[in-house]
């Protein structure tokens, strides 16, 4: 796989199957699917629970907002993925080009990604912080690579967006 | 293919069980006392001046001011994000959003920014935009 940036946009060429179907997982990925832990991050409490008016009114008007925000931005995403669709086969050596405009659409579907991901399996902070963790055995191992993975690409979009 | 993604040093802002007082970013006011029927300000460079009382008021923004944003820890936010969203939110140039990113970090919190409760939930309204893990503190 190669990453570069061509003409302000970014690339993602020379894909391999393997990894071009982590891309296409993302919104799936992104999706807390009503688990509590998942839904509870995405959505976290903006104060303590004392607070509970505040917290009730957070609910009510800034949570379908935040909702819109990141259902706007793995949509977004999706359209871009399309250009990876097809069977297996036809993913070989595939390239992804991101628009520069939906770079911040990418950075928040892949933290929302990665932060439900972690939620789901419920990682430790060692575990988030091995980054040499192979080969990939179990389902759990997957997991913990894709969100090396896209926290890999969010570093590239970073970097680009900081040039 | 996969060992030179194994090559990334993302890096993560990490829990830590340090504790810090909380710092208010509020400029300090001054301070005021009334003596027959006039106010003496004690300004911050130590000069006493005398206001008219009538102007001397306690605004809403005074009676409002104790609330502050706090960013918490979280181990999957990358750091250099969470430096990316501080610069954009409060409009910190890059050292002072790094600052606050490393307190975070090691310290497990940071307070980003203090004052009234409006914008203080404005504030953490566009950090969960980002997905950090912010709250609106009242100070005691």
């Amino acid at each position: 796989m190669e990453i570069s940036r061509d003409n302000n946009d970014i690339e993602i060429s020379e894909l391999d199957p393997f990894l071009a179907e982590l891309l296409r997982q993302i919104p799936a990925s992104a999706s807390p699917d009503g688990e509590p832990a998942a839904e509870q991050r995405l959505f976290s409490s903006p104060a303590n629970s004392k607070e509970t008016e505040l917290c009730a009114e957070w609910k009510t008007y800034v949570e379908p907002e935040l909702r819109r925000l990141f259902q706007s931005a793995t949509e977004t995403v999706t359209e871009d993925l399309k250009q990876l669709n097809g069977n297996e086969k036809s993913l070989a050596n595939r390239t992804l080009r991101i628009p520069a405009k939906h770079a911040d659409a990418w950075l928040c579907a892949l933290n929302q990604a990665r932060l439900v991901i972690a939620a789901k399996n419920n990682f430790t902070e060692s575990e988030l912080g091995d980054h040499f963790r192979s080969p990939i055995g179990s389902r759990r191992d997957l997991s913990l690579f894709q969100i090396n993975f896209y926290g890999f690409l969010q570093e590239f979009i970073l970097r680009d967006l900081g040039d | 293919m996969i060992d030179s993604l194994f090559e990334v040093r993302a890096s993560y802002v990490s829990v830590s069980a340090m504790s810090r007082e909380p710092r208010l970013e509020v400029e300090c006011r001054a301070q005021s006392k009334e003596t027959e029927g006039t106010t003496q300000v004690l300004d911050e460079a130590g000069s006493v001046t005398t206001a008219d009382p009538t102007t001397e008021t306690h605004s809403e923004e005074d009676l409002d001011l104790p609330w502050q944003v706090v960013v918490h820890n979280d181990p999957v936010n990358l750091m250099s994000y969470v430096t990316m969203v501080f610069q954009r939110v409060f409009g910190y140039p890059r050292e002072k959003a790094e600052r606050h990113m490393l307190e975070v970090h090691h310290k497990g919190r940071s307070v980003l920014w203090a004052g009234m409760r409006e914008p203080a939930e404005l504030y953490v309204q566009q950090l969960h935009g980002y997905l950090l893990l912010a709250t609106l503190e009242k100070l005691s």
